[in-house]
């Protein structure tokens, strides 16, 4: 296929469930899993007389979400309801935001193919998700507990050209949400969510082709997939002369292709209308200032003053960041220390490890950075070797036990002095007279051998590279 | 014994008690020829008569409501208590929590009775909208008690009780306080929690109360108003002063807007009203003429936005989870379909209709969105007005109480049944009906007062001081 005369247009919808642990307009819980309809009150299960009471908590972190993402926050923005009929949405209609959403603009940055994108938003917008429907048995049960639960839905202008950018978009969007503490970036739990609208047009087109929107991608590598398997059908289609309908389509991963789910026809109506048991959603100029002030520096900014200010490679800065709490802490031990790049070794090597195998995180974390400073200190003067840092680093994870008392207790102290290094090499020598011997007639590899056997006679504990300076020394006889 | 505050008195002073009065009603009740009530709720009611007597003998006694045996319309959630809404669509359903207003009634020591009849789902004029029985006037049963309260009016006009709520939408507490000699309010939206309370049409809904006094009506605002943390409109506003209840209405400026002297207005309520008129003018208030431009237009409006938010209000009406559910659907659909066919009655599925078709793209714009226009014209028009008077009289309906089946044919009819109602729900005011005269027959005349926005108190003193030169009685068929 001739690609190149192609441009693949997309835009992107991300549903993102806000982290609170009640409903958007009830008090019901909003914990993932637990018996079907466990977590449901009278106001998600749709009783009549029930109404709305907005969840504040809800409110912040959405505007916290727009803050984070350079929106515009309006100060007034309205509920409206949203229809269809379907078992999983208890009252016949969603309560959403439609002709006045809370967020206008914004918009998200992220390393494209071709180098750095700022992709415009064109709004972010509050809304309850709908239950769900088992199907199970010839019989279909309806589950309400994630009925009720506050989302964000953040629409994106269809500035987006290749699949590849559409899923650096979605990382980056989500490596904001999650480092805000708005969302739990989790996609297999569908906490965070996405519908891609897609179409293709001739390069330099000035109209965007019909397009279509894509549902069910819950994977990265699933809305890569699909978003490609569409985009190559558009073309497909157009190039024998056919019309792309305008749809939405469902993608089957297992067989790697989209399906029509409903057409323009078919396409609901929503009789959107604003909600009248809700008043006008106000946030005060306070609230988004205050937003704004506790808004945290956000990856990619830190990303790059880890390059800039404290000169440690791209890469670096990159798996420092991938959490935000790993990122803090990182910091703290940084400033303790007074270097950087010894500290991202430990942070990327040791620790990274520790926190996997044993599954904590890192706020659990016992030892606080001047402990790793104190161990850092020890290792560079020589005071533990560098097996006995690793050693000591294990300890102070699981322990959280002061640095000194872990190189006592655990005897990694090095031998440092020259006398009972000497001592020890004068017994080696006078044992192996015959690789003396053969050192000194220039086999001079068998230095590793008598450093070997120094330390055999120090029990392990003397610092491996004095005695080698030392070793060099007496050997030259 | 006749009103709330006699009762009260007679339970203050000991001279009944609450399970006396409780068995008194309840035996006029079982014996009710109106057929206000669809429940009763005889050993509830009992119970709570009993606590309140046990709480009275211990000096504990709560407020004027006491002990008081009340009823409550049928779209006002009790729990544990079947609450219908008047409607296939939900026979026999138990809710499982109290409206606020009920919650609140029981905190006053209310003796609820039970549930009064009502047009389904409060939509219509004449409660022969109920699908479970048609309510007779008790002032004239040939004749309609009015709707969509009226089996709420009935019940208090029959003397079963001592007071109701109902609720009101356009007119549906005025009206049938209208046609049964009653006093009826409804308070200004936002002024009692609507939670707990079937939903017709959000924006509009408001509960209030029916009771022979304005006294006895103005204690039982007392009792339900105020904000509720579960109602996100319910208003933060201070309480109703009614200090100055029975100040007069020396200076008052009352207004009679000229737009509601309308065409085939009944001779008889139009002299009702005049005499109204003349009467306040008599005590001193300051009555002159004012205009309302846009009423013309409310009717067509109210049309439009009730239906619009009912079609919403009624979609959790599936069959799903609670309610009415069709036997042998076989597709998602045909549940949705006949349940809602079998479940709902013909206007409830006319105004559904009307509101889909109003909200539907290409539509809305013309129908829900010029309505909404129409809404704020007529809201600017009482603004305006208000700025020249301090209180609005007209007649409640322009007819007077019709007989039962005669306008059923003709809904259309039945809507301009509503036309001196509605604007007072479409702009959020206060409104409230007494009886201002007895025609030909001794039929009651009933006269609206409108207010300003959470000015109830004006309201009613205006209407206890008509109420009190009036002196007007009225008693049921068959006596008290």
């Amino acid at each position: 296929m001739p690609r190149a005369d192609w441009q693949v247009v997309i835009g992107l919808e991300v549903h993102a469930q806000l982290l609170t642990t009640s409903k958007l307009l009830s008090g019901a819980s909003t914990s993932f899993g637990g018996a079907p309809n466990a977590h449901t009150s009278v106001i998600c299960l749709g009783l009549p007389g029930v109404l709305p009471v907005v969840n504040r908590h809800a409110i912040e972190l959405a505007v916290r979400a727009g803050v984070a993402l350079g929106c515009e926050v309006a100060r007034v923005s309205e509920w409206s309801r949203k229809h269809y009929f379907y078992p999983d949405l208890p009252k016949g209609y969603q309560v959403t935001q439609y002709e006045r959403p809370l967020c206008l603009g914004g918009c998200v940055v992220f390393d494209g193919p071709a180098g750095e994108r700022a992709v415009r938003l064109t709004r972010i917008h509050v809304e309850e998700d709908a239950g769900k429907l088992v199907h199970e048995g010839g019989a279909s049960l309806v589950d309400l507990n994630r009925a009720g639960t506050p989302l964000i839905e953040i629409v994106s202008e269809p500035e987006l050209r290749s699949a590849d950018e559409a899923v650096e978009y979605l990382k980056a969007l989500r490596d904001v949400l999650v480092w805000v503490g708005v969302n739990d970036g989790n996609l297999e739990e569908g906490s965070f969510r996405c519908d891609a609208n897609v179409s293709v047009m001739r390069p330099g087109a000035t109209r965007f082709g019909t397009r279509c929107e894509l549902k069910n991608l819950n994977s990265f590598r699933f809305i890569r997939q699909a978003i490609e398997v569409e985009a190559q059908r558009h073309v497909e289609l157009l190039e024998a002369g056919g019309v792309v309908e305008q749809e939405t389509r469902l993608f089957d991963p297992q067989r790697g292709e989209t399906r029509p789910m409903r057409s323009k026809e078919d396409a609901h109506d929503y009789r959107y209308f604003p909600e009248p048991d809700l008043p006008l959603l106000v946030i005060g100029d306070d609230e988004v200032h205050a937003a704004r002030r506790a808004l945290p520096e956000l990856p990619r900014a830190r990303r790059a003053r880890y390059v800039e200010a404290l000169g440690l490679p791209a890469h670096d800065a990159q798996v420092l960041t991938a959490d935000r709490a790993f990122s803090d802490f990182f910091e703290r031990c940084v400033a303790e220390v007074g270097e950087a790049k010894p500290v991202a070794n430990w942070f990327m090597g040791e620790l990274s490890r520790l926190l996997n195998e044993t599954k904590t995180p890192v706020t659990q974390v016992k030892f606080g950075p001047a402990q790793l400073a104190a161990l850092l200190r020890a290792a560079k003067a020589g005071v533990v070797s560098g097996p006995g840092a690793k050693e000591a680093f294990a300890e102070l994870f699981a322990t959280g036990k002061d640095v000194q008392r872990i190189i006592d207790e655990r005897g990694l102290a090095q031998v440092n002095d020259d006398g009972p290094l000497l001592a020890a090499i004068a017994e080696a020598l006078a044992e192996s007279p015959k690789n003396v011997e053969s050192y000194r007639g220039g086999n001079t590899k068998l230095v590793g051998y008598f450093v070997g056997q120094v330390m055999k006679k120090l029990g392990g504990k003397g610092n491996p590279r004095r005695i080698n300076e030392l070793l060099v020394e007496q050997l030259k006889g | 014994m006749k009103t709330l505050l006699q009762a009260a008195a007679a339970l203050a002073s000991g001279a009944t008690t609450s399970q006396a009065l409780t068995a008194h009603c309840l035996t006029r009740a079982r014996a009710d020829e109106t057929s206000a009530f669809l429940t009763l709720d005889e050993a509830g009611a009992l119970a709570a008569a009993r606590a309140s007597d046990e709480r009275r003998a211990r000096g504990g006694a709560l407020g004027p409501l006491d002990g008081v045996p009340l009823s409550l319309k049928d779209n006002i959630l009790t729990e544990g208590v079947v609450t219908t809404a008047g409607s296939r669509m939900l026979e026999g359903f138990v809710p499982p929590y109290d409206a606020t207003v009920t919650a609140r009634l029981k905190a006053a020591g209310a003796v609820l009775l039970g549930k009064t009849n009502l047009d389904e789902f409060g939509m219509g004029s004449s409660t022969e909208g109920s699908a479970f029985q048609k309510t007779r006037n008790p002032l004239d049963p040939s004749r309609t008690p009015g709707g969509s309260s009226g089996g709420s009016a009935a019940s208090v006009a029959a003397r079963l009780c001592f007071g109701s709520l109902g609720t009101d939408t356009g007119g549906s507490v005025r009206q049938p306080a209208a046609f049964t000699g009653l006093v009826g309010l409804k308070p200004t939206w936002g002024r009692v929690s609507r939670a707990g309370v079937v939903a017709y049409a959000s924006s509009l809904d408001q509960v209030g109360p029916l009771a022979h006094t304005v006294e006895d009506a103005a204690a039982l605002l007392s009792a339900i108003e105020g904000y509720d943390a579960a109602d996100a409109t319910s208003a933060q506003h201070p309480r109703t002063d009614l200090s100055s209840l029975k100040a007069g209405v020396e200076g008052l400026r009352v207004g009679l807007p000229k737009e509601y002297l309308v065409e085939g207005m009944d001779g008889e309520v139009a002299a009702g009203v005049r005499a109204a008129a003349e009467t306040l003018k008599a005590r001193g208030a300051v009555v002159r003429e004012v205009s309302l431009p846009h009423t013309r237009f409310a009717l067509a409006a109210y049309y439009v936005i009730a239906p619009c938010e009912a079609s919403s209000n009624l979609g959790r009406y599936d069959g799903v989870r609670y309610g009415h559910r069709a036997q042998g659907a076989r597709t998602l659909s045909a549940l949705y379909e006949q349940s809602r066919a079998e479940g709902f009655g013909p206007e409830v599925k006319r105004r559904i209709m009307l509101g889909t078709f109003a909200l539907s793209a290409g539509y809305a714009d013309a129908y829900y969105r010029k309505a909404q226009q129409v809404r704020g014209l007529i809201r600017r028009d009482f603004d305006e007005a208000f700025a020249q008077v301090d209180v609005l009289l007209s007649a409640t309906s322009p007819v007077l109480p019709w007989r039962l089946g005669e306008k059923l044919s003709d809904p259309l009819a039945m809507y301009l049944m509503d036309v001196l109602t509605l604007s007072c729900n479409l702009a959020g005011l206060p409104g409230l009906s007494l009886p201002c005269g007895r025609a030909v027959g001794g039929l009651p005349v009933g006269a609206q007062l409108l207010g300003r926005p959470f000015d109830e108190a004006t309201v009613l003193r205006a209407a206890y001081a008509l109420e009190q030169a009036l002196g007007l009685d009225f008693a049921p068929v068959g006596g008290a």
